[in-house]
C-alpha cells in the first residue's frame, strides 16, 4: 500500500511548530513549500520569515546562503520531509560549509501531504537525521513537545556547526493558513526588516 | 545599517584597484582572463561564490577560494547554488555561481526562485558540446543551454573573447545586483580551447 490517510502517531504539527518558534526574537526563518509554511504562518507571520511556494529542495540551502550573509543572526529553516528529500545533496553542501548559525527543522509526517498523502521515503523507513549525521551534521529526532521546547531554548545560540532536527508529526491535513504568495513582497519586507535597501 | 558606511568606503578603494588591475592584466595577457574576471567580480563586491567545477573555471575557482573575504561553497548539484545565492541576497550579500553548461539543465526549476522573486542571480557558464567537443554526451545540453535559460526567463550573454567576457561580466554584475536581473554569461568553448587529455 502506498498511501495512508493518517498516521496516528506523532505530534500535532501546529503545536510543534508554534512551540519551536515561540518567542523567536530576531531569528530569521525560511520555510519550505507547503504545510511547513502554513504552520509557521499560523504560529505568527513576521517580516523576518521568507516563505517558499515552489523551488522544491531550496529551503535549507537558502538558509545556508542567508546564514553566511548574516553571521550575526541565527537562521532557522522549517521544511517538510518531502522538500528536504529533494535536497538531500544539499545536506552535504551545508555540512562542509559548517555554518554555526543554521538550524534545519524537518517537519516529518512521512507523507507528501499537499498532493494526496502519498507515503514518502521517510514514511517508508528512511531516517533523515541519520542521513544528516552521515554528512557530518549534528542531528536528532524529536518526538515530544518538551524535546522541542528544549531545542527552542538553544536556537538563539551559536553551535559548533549546522544542526538538523526531525520533528515527527501526525500525517493529517490541518486547515490551511496561507502566507502571501508574492515573492517580491516577501523578499522586500525581509530585507527591509534587516535595514537593507529594496530595489 | 551600521556596517554599510564603513564597508562602502573600503569597497570603493578596493574596487577601483581590482578593476584597474583587471584591465591591465587582460591587456598584457589575454590568456589570464580568469584573473581579470575575478578582479571584475570582486570590484562588484561579490563576496560569495558557489560552484560545481569545470576545467574552464578552475583558475577562477582557485582565486575565489584563496580569498579570505569570499565565502566559497562547493555544491553537489548546480541548482543548490541558485538557492544559496537567493538566501545570501536576503541577507545583503552578493553571490556568483559557476558551472558548466551541463549544469544548467540541473537548475531549471530552481531558477524560478530567482525569476519570480527577482533575486539577483549571476551565473558564469562554461560551454561544452559546441566546439571541438569529443564527448557526444555533452552535445544535447550544450545545444539546449541558451534556449533553456531564455525559456525560464534568464538573460544570456555569450562571450567569444576574453575582452568580451570581461565587459559582459562587468555589465552583467550591474544588471544583476543593481537592477535585480537574472543573468548567465556563457563562455564559449572555442575561447576556452580544446580539452586536453
Amino acid at each position: 500500500m502506498v498511501t495512508a490517510m493518517t498516521n496516528s502517531r506523532g505530534l500535532d504539527r501546529r503545536e510543534a511548530v508554534a512551540a519551536l518558534l515561540k518567542d523567536r526574537g530576531d531569528i530569521l526563518v525560511i520555510t519550505g513549500l507547503g504545510s511547513p509554511g502554513y504552520d509557521v504562518h499560523a504560529a505568527s507571520d513576521k517580516d523576518s520569515t521568507f516563505y517558499l511556494w515552489g523551488a522544491m529542495g531550496a529551503a535549507a540551502l537558502m538558509g545556508l546562503g542567508l546564514a553566511q550573509a548574516r553571521p550575526d543572526r541565527n537562521v532557522v529553516v522549517v521544511t517538510g520531509d518531502g522538500e528536504q528529500l529533494m535536497g538531500l545533496g544539499g545536506l552535504a553542501t551545508i555540512a562542509v560549509a559548517k555554518p554555526r548559525n543554521l538550524v534545519i527543522v524537518v517537519i516529518d509526517n512521512g507523507h507528501f501531504g499537499e498532493t494526496g498523502m502519498q507515503r514518502s521515503h521517510t514514511g517508508l523507513g528512511l531516517d533523515i537525521a541519520k542521513v544528516a549525521q552521515a554528512c557530518g551534521i549534528e542531528a536528532r529526532v524529536l518526538r515530544r513537545l518538551r524535546e522541542i521546547e528544549a531545542v527552542r531554548d538553544t536556537l538563539q545560540r551559536r553551535s559548533k556547526g549546522p544542526r538538523l532536527f526531525v520533528v515527527k508529526v501526525r500525517a493529517e491535513n490541518v486547515p490551511r493558513s496561507l502566507p502571501p504568495r508574492d515573492a517580491v513582497h516577501l523578499k522586500n519586507r525581509f530585507r527591509s526588516q534587516l535595514g537593507l535597501p529594496v530595489t | 545599517m551600521a556596517v554599510s558606511g564603513k564597508r562602502a568606503m573600503g569597497r570603493g578603494a578596493r574596487a577601483r584597484k581590482a578593476e584597474g588591475s583587471a584591465r591591465k592584466t587582460l591587456a598584457s595577457e589575454p590568456q589570464d582572463w580568469p584573473q581579470a574576471l575575478y578582479g571584475a567580480l570582486r570590484s562588484a563586491d561579490v563576496r560569495q561564490m558557489a560552484f560545481v567545477p569545470d576545467a574552464g573555471h578552475s583558475k577562477l575557482i582557485e582565486l575565489f577560494t584563496a580569498d579570505p573575504e569570499v565565502i566559497s561553497n562547493v555544491l553537489t548539484t548546480e541548482e543548490e547554488g541558485v538557492a544559496i545565492a537567493a538566501g545570501a541576497w536576503l541577507g545583503g550579500m552578493r553571490s556568483v555561481l559557476l558551472m558548466q553548461s551541463s549544469g544548467v539543465g540541473n537548475c531549471i526549476n530552481m531558477l524560478s526562485l530567482a525569476t519570480i522573486s527577482r533575486f539577483p542571480l549571476l551565473m558564469l557558464v562554461t560551454m561544452r558540446g559546441e566546439w571541438a567537443e569529443f564527448n557526444p554526451w555533452q552535445v544535447p545540453m550544450g545545444r539546449a543551454t541558451e534556449p533553456a535559460l531564455n525559456a525560464i526567463g534568464i538573460r544570456t550573454f555569450r562571450a567569444e573573447t576574453p575582452q568580451a567576457l570581461l565587459d559582459m561580466t562587468s555589465s552583467a554584475a550591474t544588471l544583476t545586483y543593481e537592477a535585480d536581473q537574472q543573468v548567465a554569461v556563457l563562455i564559449s568553448q572555442r575561447m576556452l580551447g580544446r580539452k586536453k587529455w
